[in-house]
């Protein structure tokens, strides 16, 4: 049914050449081109325009090394708390009723609207050793928080958790909760339930989400420039590390800047395409 | 008894669902839940299922108390109006879910899929996904799964809702079949009449969250216990001021003893049936009498529309509702 709905829709579109169509299609594209093609592209154009040997030169050196392996350790943490975190919390406002649901989910969308530079201050007050009674208590409990690796999770996972959240709950809507009372009625548990019918429903939308989330994550700047205090082959991740080489002088300091942004770059364009065509076309099936 | 239900209540916030309802389903029975939507019958499935919680009485299966027990310690199998079909898994994989749950070794799972599939009559689209089933061969799958774990009832909420006419009626003959064959002790929950008189062993007629009335489906045509479940199990006409079925009307083209005269305002023809609007000249101003009766009846006695007619009802029985009040007959 919806194969044959989506075939008529197609053949509909392809035979509509109507010169509105052209424009928007014009349109669009320049947009895109202007605000995304051209500036990345000048990206990767800047990173070689002195060749490869120089780029590969930047790109073993101990500092960047260190930055990039820092980042990616931050990213995993952070993801996986915001994948466990985020099908409770989707679980928890899709099937469940409670007072204060409502509020609950505004609040998750918070991170995409407040600043990062706030959240990194938000964190800092809450967790500095010098300013924040929790802070203090957890530093004497040898746990330090800000300017280390615990605060750049914390501040990498704060803003990107509603990534996977927003990608799963319309999924769990969509669904409904039939299958699983099927499932409990068949004689499976709670758990069996979750393992078998709910995460296989939503493991495409869980896995476009971690990669968003993912990509967010590499990508932080504001509120982890706050919380790391960007100490070289310390607590500078790469994303602080363009920012400090960008504002270096002499040719070396700019192409390692371009190097490490243009693998930032690369990465989250990977991951995306893998994830894209890995998706299957219609979910339903 | 199979199922025991004793003084069970449920309301939704201010809307009372079920009232009080008591009930007995004999092992092995064909029982259906019959009556309009929103009456409360789906609502009593679900609670003996284990899907929703009683808010009062206790719930019996097969003599052991399930009022607190889970769903997935009931042992009952329930079929959804919308197949609730695990989309992710193949056909086959749908209905070994409930064994593999139970940790069945995997060759006793596969013979037992087998024999289930060749019972719905699936057994070439063993791998296919539900998505590439039709509706009717859903419902068999879904009724497969709900029998693979053996259950000790089976309940069907609204099983045939979703599908075309054609589909509905031929998985209603063959449900009968099945259960004749299987002899699983079955509810289903239906608002077709039709459906639940040709199926059923024993209809509960249920409405407002109240049993109307239970009873084999002859008890229930022949001697309905209200207007309610006369008006719902089939058509009904007013003669009189008294429900009277169109086709228990004896219609004449001349006077007759006990009969009321009155004129063919409308004629409609359905297949081999006639259908008539009688005025009658007594009442004239209110609903007309609906009249059925066969093609071949309606042009023997030479009626169409304008023509003067005189009705009375064919068997005067001992029901005080269907007999006319305050009328006189012309003698």
């Amino acid at each position: 049914m919806a194969s044959a709905v989506s075939a008529t829709g197609a053949v509909r579109t392809t035979r509509q050449k109507s010169p509105l169509r052209w424009v928007l299609r014009v349109l669009v594209i320049t947009y895109l081109f202007f605000l995304v093609i051209w500036p990345v592209a000048l990206v990767a154009k800047a990173t070689f325009s002195r060749g490869l040997a120089p780029v590969i030169e930047s790109l073993s050196q101990p500092e960047v090394i260190f930055a990039f392996q820092l980042t990616l350790v931050v990213a995993f943490w952070a993801v996986l708390i915001n994948t466990i975190f985020g099908i409770g919390i989707s679980l928890l406002l899709v099937r469940y009723t409670f007072p204060g649901r409502r509020a609950l989910s505004a609040l998750i969308d918070l991170p995409l609207s407040v600043s990062p530079i706030v959240v990194g201050l938000s964190l800092l007050l809450v967790y500095s050793g010098q300013t924040g009674w929790l802070g203090s208590t957890l530093e004497n409990a040898g746990l330090q928080v800000i300017y280390a690796p615990p605060g750049i999770v914390l501040a990498t996972a704060f803003v990107s958790l509603p990534l996977v959240i927003r990608e799963i709950i319309p999924v769990l809507h969509e669904i409904g909760t039939e299958q699983e009372q099927a499932a409990r009625s068949l004689g499976a548990s709670p758990v069996q339930t979750f393992a078998r019918i709910t995460l296989p429903a939503i493991r495409w939308a869980l896995l476009y989400g971690v990669v968003l989330s993912l990509a967010r994550s590499l990508g932080e700047f504001g509120a982890v420039k706050i919380v790391s205090g960007g100490v070289a082959m310390r607590t500078q991740t790469a994303t602080l590390l363009v920012e400090e080489r960008y504002g270096q002088f002499g040719p070396d300091n700019t192409t390692s800047a371009y190097a490490a942004a243009f693998i930032l770059a690369l990465i989250a364009v990977i991951a995306l395409t893998i994830v894209t065509s890995l998706r299957p076309d219609k979910e339903s099936s | 008894m199979s199922i025991k239900i004793t003084s069970v209540g449920k309301t939704f916030g201010d809307f009372v669902a079920l009232d009080d309802i008591n009930l007995d389903i004999a092992t092995g029975e064909l029982t259906a839940l019959l009556g309009p939507s929103g009456g409360g019958k789906s609502t009593l499935l679900r609670i003996i299922a284990g899907l929703e919680v009683a808010d009062s009485g206790t719930v019996e299966i097969e003599g052991v108390d399930a009022t607190r027990l889970p769903a997935q310690k009931r042992n009952v199998g329930f079929v959804f109006q919308h197949y609730a079909a695990f989309r992710h898994l193949t056909v086959a994989n749908n209905v070994a879910f409930g064994l593999k749950v139970r940790k069945r070794s995997k060759k006793e799972i596969a013979a037992r899929v087998d024999d289930l599939l060749r019972l719905v009559h699936l057994s070439q689209f063993a791998d296919r996904l539900p998505s590439q089933l039709s509706g009717g061969q859903r419902q068999r799958m879904a009724l497969a799964r709900a029998l693979a774990i053996e259950p000790s009832v089976l309940l069907l909420d609204e099983p045939f809702g979703a599908l075309d006419a054609k589909v509905r009626k031929e998985l209603r003959d063959w449900l009968r079949r099945l259960h004749d064959e299987v002899h699983v002790t079955t509810v289903f929950v239906t608002h077709d009449q039709e459906e639940a008189l040709e199926v059923a062993d024993r209809i509960v007629v249920i409405n407002d969250g109240r049993i109307e009335q239970v009873g084999s489906p002859d008890e229930l045509y022949d001697e309905p216990a209200s207007d309610f479940v006369m008006s719902f199990l089939g058509p009904v006409t007013t003669l009189n001021g008294a429900l009277v079925r169109p086709h228990d009307l004896e219609i004449e083209s001349s006077p007759f003893l006990g009969a009321s005269a009155g004129r063919v305002v409308r004629y409609t023809r359905v297949g081999y049936e006639v259908r008539l609007d009688v005025e009658l000249t007594e009442e004239a101003g209110t609903a007309p009498v609906l009249v059925t009766l066969t093609r071949a009846d309606a042009s023997a006695k030479q009626l169409g529309e304008g023509s003067r007619v005189w009705l009375r009802p064919i068997t005067p029985t001992g029901h005080d509702f269907r007999v006319p009040v305050g009328v006189a007959r012309p003698a």
